[in-house]
């Protein structure tokens, strides 16, 4: 793990494998999200929730990745600020606007879910609420990286937000056995095996695949565009030399 | 004199004296609470469900307000960069401000919180059990929100920055005090809200001092 980190901590290699390795998971992203898809519209109608259980193949690989991301974010952070390594700050920048598009896109779909089956477009359930927070934290990441001219301190002061929005993140996670409300609780990883069926559950895991490649290759992606950016500016600064 | 019980000292007469201290926070608090009755219609019932989180809520607003004078006059006049370098840990420097804090601006609104709830309607029963969940919610309050207050150092528009970075972290202590009172009011058990809120302030009051003297040292280099 350290190794593969310290490989790619060199901008140089960085570059190199990401030239490749952004495309591909792109591809792959493609690939299992038309799998994915053709499965989840050709599942037989939900018993109870009739058509809308589509919405759940968007919906729930959002929240995942929703989660998946501020993680991610909060690891590069880390390592930027414990290591002061130029590239995982690049890296939790890269991620922050990608993980509020994916909370965004679940709060939006469990919407648009929780009309035809609550009823109404949301409720102050304890999980709606602490993705919703999550969605702040996004926002409060990016003003306040935007706040700071200093691009160096503006870089450590949103690391230490990020690490301690870290904190939030099991709150998100486990609310649902906190304050068991209108959300229906965890069906998938559920204790004692999953309790959704298979013919739902092999669409979900290849949307899920899907979103998680999506994620690699628009973050690799991301990190390109910001190592260019900082190759560009200092170049500028030679150049005013 | 003890350096610490010195700075202690300095805090809460800043925060007490200069710029209005209680009479602002409180003078918020008041007018915040005013607003409700004048926006939701004044019929007793309504008044009375919703009393005690809306004195809860208008609490945690209040909160927010003396937040940017935490850290950003001191680093202006560069006694922030005095404090840095003094013979005390900045994380220790930090705690002592945002106590300091606590107790010039916390603590007096936690008296006036079951004031404002039982002029809403609320039962007078409710009155100990708000007071000590403000007293525990002010403390996570200054403690997670001087985290906000000294990352937003050194930015553009500061004080709105640290409204926008405070406030997801307000949420759990909100939602704990929010569902010890409302468990109260309803007759169920309210320990366990109550336990969790003093849980979270331990938490900031423990973590908060760490990621304030990074942000300060980051904001100062």
């Amino acid at each position: 793990m350290t190794q593969a980190l310290a490989f790619l901590y060199n901008p140089h290699r960085f570059m190199a494998f990401s030239a490749w390795a952004a495309p591909l998971l792109g591809a792959l992203a493609l690939g299992l999200a038309a799998a994915g898809l053709w499965l989840g519209f050709t599942a037989p109608e939900d018993y109870q929730q009739g058509d809308t259980v589509r919405i759940m193949f968007i919906h729930v690989p959002a929240a995942w990745l929703g989660l998946f991301v501020y993680l991610c974010m909060g690891g590069a952070s880390f390592l930027s600020l414990v290591f002061r390594q130029a590239l995982a700050d690049a890296a939790a920048r890269a991620a922050a606007p990608l993980g509020a598009v994916f909370t965004g896109l679940a709060l939006a779909t469990g919407s648009l879910w929780g009309k035809p089956m609550w009823g109404t477009w949301w409720v102050w359930d304890a999980r709606l609420t602490s993705v919703f927070v999550l969605f702040l934290f996004y926002l409060a990441y990016m003003a306040l990286r935007a706040a700071i001219d200093d691009e160096a301190k503006g870089a450590r002061a949103a690391a230490i937000l990020a690490l301690v929005g870290l904190v939030n993140v099991p709150v998100v996670h486990w609310s649902v056995e906190w304050w068991n409300t209108l959300h229906q609780g965890r069906t998938v990883f559920a204790a004692g095996g999953s309790r959704a069926a298979s013919v739902f559950l092999v669409p979900l895991f290849l949307m899920s695949l899907s979103y998680m490649a999506g994620f690699g290759s628009l973050w690799l992606v991301r990190i390109r565009g910001e190592v260019w950016r900082r190759r560009a500016a200092a170049a500028e600064a030679r150049l005013a030399r | 004199m003890n350096p610490a019980l010195g700075l202690l000292r300095r805090e809460i007469a800043i925060a007490w004296g200069r710029g209005g201290g209680l009479m602002v926070t409180g003078g918020f608090f008041a007018g915040a609470t005013l607003l409700l009755p004048l926006a939701s219609g004044p019929e007793p019932e309504r008044l009375a469900q919703i009393a005690p989180g809306a004195a809860w809520t208008v609490l945690a607003l209040s909160a927010l307000l003396g937040l940017e004078r935490l850290f950003e006059r001191d680093y202006e006049d560069g006694a922030l960069d005095l404090m840095a370098h003094a013979s005390l840990p900045l994380e220790f420097t930090c705690a002592l401000k945002c106590l300091g804090h606590w107790l010039a601006t916390g603590a007096p609104l936690a008296v006036l919180a079951p004031l404002a709830a039982i002029a809403l309607g609320a039962s007078p029963a409710l009155a100990p059990l708000l007071f000590a969940c403000a007293l525990a919610g002010g403390l996570a309050f200054a403690f997670t929100g001087g985290i906000g207050a000294a990352l937003s150092l050194g930015a553009r528009r500061g004080g709105l920055l640290t409204a926008v970075i405070v406030l997801p972290l307000f949420v759990p202590p909100v939602i704990f005090g929010g569902g010890a009172l409302h468990a109260f009011d309803s007759g169920l058990p309210w320990r366990a809200g109550f336990a969790l809120l003093g849980a979270y302030a331990a938490a900031a009051v423990a973590v908060g001092p760490l990621a304030m003297a990074a942000a300060c040292r980051n904001a100062l280099s």
